[in-house]
């Protein structure tokens, strides 16, 4: 049998940014996996909105022949929110390239990224990258790699994978120093799925790594936790194009069609082997726990359906989040959906918009409370909307995390400032190297969860990192802001906050939606309140006018297409306490900047 | 008017598309450099009418309206030999528009002995910087001028179009207007609030744009002054001396049948309404190769032609029947409304909102 050493499995990990897809694109070239005609710059990014951002949110892998040698590469993301990717291709992976901008250094998910290789028994090759910038600071940068991760400087590469530079002298060390796949390819099979995802016409299409045995085309193929037993329709690789092959053979990485339509089955973490003597399932995926919670409401509430069935689809391809059935006195019926970050939950809601065709709405992000009720019941809520009386309540719980910042040291007043504005407690404080600093702080979520991110970044031109974990919950004063139209309290907009933010955010939202919402024809009172107590009003005064001035023979029928198209505009207005609100008012005021 | 009356009226509207400058607000379909067309073009609109004489379509009208674009500024000659084509009922009413600044002594003789008896003067303001400010080229002294004109020719019935709302314009620089109007003593104010059509150098120029509740003010010191001297409402936009109504407008708010000559004119019999070319060189072109002159038509079904009929009726003092409304949005509509004699009116607040109750009739 051919021996697994011609194969090498790594995937390239790093914080976001530092140019992972971008080496990629030079070691596709090299192996002249791709025309050059077809060439585009992060060429595995292939969701438009991959390319529309100019980050990774999915993991790709891909076979490419170097030499004698075939490598499964795998090109992860770097942002926080995406973690999960990252560990999912660890598993199917000997060794990873944990690459470093040679302008920047360290980061927070450099640090958060390595760590995670190394706990999964990966060999680390590292890289500076970048190094055709004129700000590239290699040797400063290999020193810092060696202090804080152990890494000897003399073994760190340095590339541009702008120019190619270094990329031959990076896959040489790859070969070289990643070890291979071990495995008995005459063994019973065993592979495990580190990715999915629902194709229309082709049902699912599995990501598998082969741990041990073979997979050959038209063979039965078990699914362990699904129980359940399909025959492999296709089997191939990915060179990038699905090519399909004959067999995968252990320690070998591909894809597998075994015309699955049931979006329950062949997800992440699943175990393959033989329906007869099966393997036994191998360690899955711990799934992460969603941070963030909010409520998607189609705009159409014929589409609740819909929704339902994309997010059950979607979620082959990204388990991360969840989903459950809610109902919105403002909003109809809809989803309470947790993510893993503000910026996960801002794409899942897009590729539901666009892969599925919908348009949603998304109510306020909201982080998950523990209710301590009087009556010493403990209830746990996503949505501010179920969070009892103040007079049934006790106490309320909030989660903290443990953020770890990596900032240049002239920023360090500027972000504990933040942090204590924010409610942090700072943990630790220490120099990584002379230039770069350490801030260890456990925060609420909620507050990093609204413009924490941001305000981080605009405060050190971008040069601090955040990288986080959940740290438990601590009970806070939390109040929840009601805001009322006409009156009628509108759940949408309620909020849970901490009681000195609370007067600050009833100001924002009244003073917002009395842009949003408009004239009626009667005043209508924006309030908002905590309990009974109202803390701010605005009023959206009654119109006065609203009448086409003329109306002779020639535009009869143009007045009425007007009339016409302001009846089908009343139709698409929610109506809550007699007013009428567009959705477009819903949209605006709950969007998160501003 | 007080119930609908299923209306035998029948007009007849010519489109004189033909103006001296292109006011700032304007999106009708007129110009101002095709003057060496208006003989060509007033003999395509005599063979045009020729031909609907003598097939029989166009018989004896009851109102004649001659608009534009600015019907003044062709010859009276002209206007009048157009006129001459058509067959009139006894009591026709038959109205030019005419820009203040084009009427003379001369004309408005012309007009009368030819068989006009109502003239249509667009005043738009009498304050210079409100009639700058809408891009408008005469000055207010042509206005009592040409009233004086028409007068001296005869004239009996006399409306004057205003326009309130423009850029810069006060409250009082609108009741000024309204004043300096009134002392005219017309019989008939159609008063318009400045509205911005798309495609106009308005539109572009959103400083210069109306304000909803300046214009509500504007729209109730007009009904009060008018009413006090003895113009009454009786169209959202449109005030006259009792029976001094326009009869001609009337049959559009009735959905009545009426025939349109002329580039861009509207015709609408019995649920079919249609229009003609749109430029004055293509509607020269088609009526001389003998064609048609419509451009498109548009078919109503009973159910929008209910609706559309409804809507009509509430914008005058026909009103609508009681039960055009369900009682829920009969509830939330009523201080924009008053009963009486089953039929739903609006109040001065309603007319001002009229597009609120329109959208909700049924
Ligand atoms: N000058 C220079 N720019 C680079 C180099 N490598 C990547 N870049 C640029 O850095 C930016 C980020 O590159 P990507 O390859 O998308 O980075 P990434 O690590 O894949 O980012 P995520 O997947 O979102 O984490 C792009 O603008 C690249 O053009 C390099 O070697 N030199
Ligand atoms: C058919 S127009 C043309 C009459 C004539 N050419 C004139 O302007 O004097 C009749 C009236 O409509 C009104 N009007 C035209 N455009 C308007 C607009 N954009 N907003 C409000 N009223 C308008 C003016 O009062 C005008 O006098
Ligand atoms: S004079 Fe009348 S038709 Fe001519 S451009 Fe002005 S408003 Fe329009
Ligand atoms: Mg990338």
């Amino acid at each position: 049998m051919a021996s697994l050493d011609r194969f090498r499995n790594l995937c390239i990990i790093a914080h976001i940014d530092h140019g992972k897809s971008t080496l990629a694109d030079r070691m596709l070239e090299l192996c002249g996996a791709v025309d050059p005609r077809d060439m585009r710059a992060q060429y595995l990014d292939s969701m438009d909105i991959e390319r529309e951002r100019g980050i990774t949110i999915k993991l790709q892998s891909v076979r490419l022949d170097y030499r004698d040698h075939v490598l499964h590469l795998i090109d992860t993301p770097g942002h926080v929110d995406f973690g999960y990717e990252v560990s999912r291709s660890l598993a199917a992976c000997e060794g990873a390239i944990l690459l470093v901008d040679a302008a920047q250094g360290i980061e927070a998910q450099t640090l958060a990224n390595c760590y995670l290789a190394l706990e999964n028994n990966l060999e680390i090759v590292a890289a500076l990258n970048k190094i055709d910038l004129p700000a590239a600071d290699p040797d400063r940068y290999a020193a810092e790699i060696e202090k804080v991760l152990g890494i000897p400087a003399n073994e760190i590469l340095r590339v541009s994978a702008k120019t190619g530079e270094g990329v031959s002298e990076l896959l040489d060390a790859v070969v070289e120093r990643i070890p291979a796949p071990e495995g008995d390819p005459d063994a019973t099979l065993q592979g495990l799925i580190f990715d999915s995802h629902f194709d229309q016409y082709r049902g699912v299409v599995s990501s598998v790594r082969i741990m041990n045995g073979t997979l050959r085309t038209g063979e039965r193929v078990k699914f362990v936790q699904a129980g359940s037993v399909y025959s492999a329709e296709e089997i191939g690789v990915r060179r990038p194009d699905p090519t399909p092959i004959a067999s995968l053979g252990a320690g070998e990485v591909g894809y597998l069609i075994a015309g699955i339509k049931d979006v329950g089955e062949a997800r992440s973490g699943e175990t393959i082997t033989t329906p007869v003597h099966p393997a036994p399932a191998l360690e899955g995926y711990l799934e992460p726990k969603p941070m963030v919670f909010c409520g998607l409401y189609p705009i159409d509430g014929d589409e609740f359906t819909s929704l339902r069935e994309a997010l059950d689809k979607l979620r082959l391809n990204d388990s991360s989040y969840t989903f459950q059935p809610e109902s919105s006195g403002a909003l109809g019926f809809g989803f309470r959906c947790g993510f893993l970050g503000l910026l996960h939950m801002e794409i899942v809601r897009e590729r539901l918009e666009r892969e599925f065709n919908l348009s949603l709405i998304a109510t306020a992000p909201s982080v998950q409370y523990v209710v301590h009720k009087e009556n010493g019941d403990i209830i746990t809520i996503d949505n501010p909307s179920e969070l009892p009386t103040s007079t049934e309540v006790s106490l309320v719980e909030e989660p903290f995390l443990r953020a770890t910042i990596l900032t240049p040291t002239a920023y360090t007043g500027t972000l504990m400032e933040l942090c204590q504005a924010r409610r942090g407690e700072m943990i630790k404080i220490e120099y990584l190297s002379p230039e770069r600093m350490e801030l260890v702080y456990e925060l609420p979520l909620a507050e990093v969860v609204t413009d924490f991110f941001d305000q981080m970044k605009s405060r050190t031109q971008g040069y601090a990192s955040l990288d986080y974990e959940p740290a438990g919950y601590r009970s806070s004063e939390l109040v929840k802001v009601d805001i009322l139209l006409n009156a009628v309290p509108v759940d949408a907009f309620s909020m849970i906050v901490h009681k000195d933010k609370a007067y600050n955010y009833g100001l924002r939202m009244t003073e917002k939606l009395k842009e949003l919402i408009p004239r009626q024809l009667f005043d209508v009172p924006i309030q908002a309140a905590i309990g009974g107590r109202i803390i701010a009003r605005e009023t959206v005064k009654a119109k006065r006018k609203d009448v086409l001035a003329k109306c002779y023979g020639g535009d009869i029928s143009r007045k009425n297409k007007l009339l016409e198209k302001q009846k089908a505009g009343k139709k698409r207005m929610k109506n809550i306490g007699r007013v009428e609100v567009p959705q477009e008012a819903f949209v605006s005021a709950l969007r998160l900047d501003d | 008017m007080s119930a609908p009356v299923e209306s035998t009226d029948f007009g007849v509207y010519v489109h004189i598309p033909f103006c001296s400058r292109r006011c700032d607000y304007c999106a009708f379909a007129t110009w101002t450099d095709r003057d060496h067309l208006i003989g060509e073009y007033v003999d395509a609109v005599c063979l045009e009418l020729d031909r609907s004489v003598s097939s029989g379509e166009l018989v004896s009208a009851t109102s004649v309206f001659f608009g534009g674009g600015t019907p003044s500024l062709i010859p009276g000659e002209l206007l009048v030999r157009i006129l001459d084509r058509i067959p009139l009922a006894p009591d026709a009413e038959v109205t030019v528009e005419c820009n203040p600044d084009t009427v003379t002594a001369e004309l408005a003789a012309i007009y009368f002995a030819g068989g006009v008896n109502r003239v249509s003067f667009g005043v738009q303001s009498m304050v210079p910087h409100v009639l700058t400010a809408l891009g408008r080229t005469h000055d207010p002294a042509s206005v009592a001028r040409a009233v004086g004109f028409a007068r001296n020719a005869g004239f009996l019935k006399l409306n004057l179009d205003l326009i309130y709302g423009g850029a810069g314009e006060t409250l009082d620089d609108w009741c000024e207007t309204l004043d300096a109007v009134i002392a005219l003593r017309p019989t008939h104010v159609s008063a318009y609030a400045l509205t911005i059509e798309p495609g106009t150098p308005l539109a572009s120029d959103p400083a210069r744009h109306p304000d909803d509740d300046d214009q509500a003010d504007k729209y109730l010191a007009a009904e009060e002054r008018l009413r006090n001297a003895g113009l009454l409402n009786y169209e959202i936009s449109n005030w006259a001396v009792p029976g001094d109504e326009c009869r001609h407008n009337e049959l559009y708010w009735a959905q009545g049948d009426y025939l349109g000559f002329g580039c861009a004119a509207h015709s609408h019999r019995q649920g079919r309404r249609w229009w003609n070319v749109r430029t004055p060189d293509r509607y020269i072109e088609t009526v001389a190769a003998g064609e048609s002159t419509e451009a498109s038509f548009e078919l109503l079904d009973p159910e929008h032609r209910h609706v559309e009929g409804l809507r009509l009726a509430l914008r005058t003092n026909v009103g609508v029947p009681s039960d055009a409304l369900s009682d829920e949005d009969r509830e939330l509509l009523d201080p924009l409304l008053e009963e009486a004699g089953g039929r739903l009116r609006l109040t001065v607040d309603g007319r001002l909102l009229a597009n609120e109750v329109a959208v909700r009739l049924r």
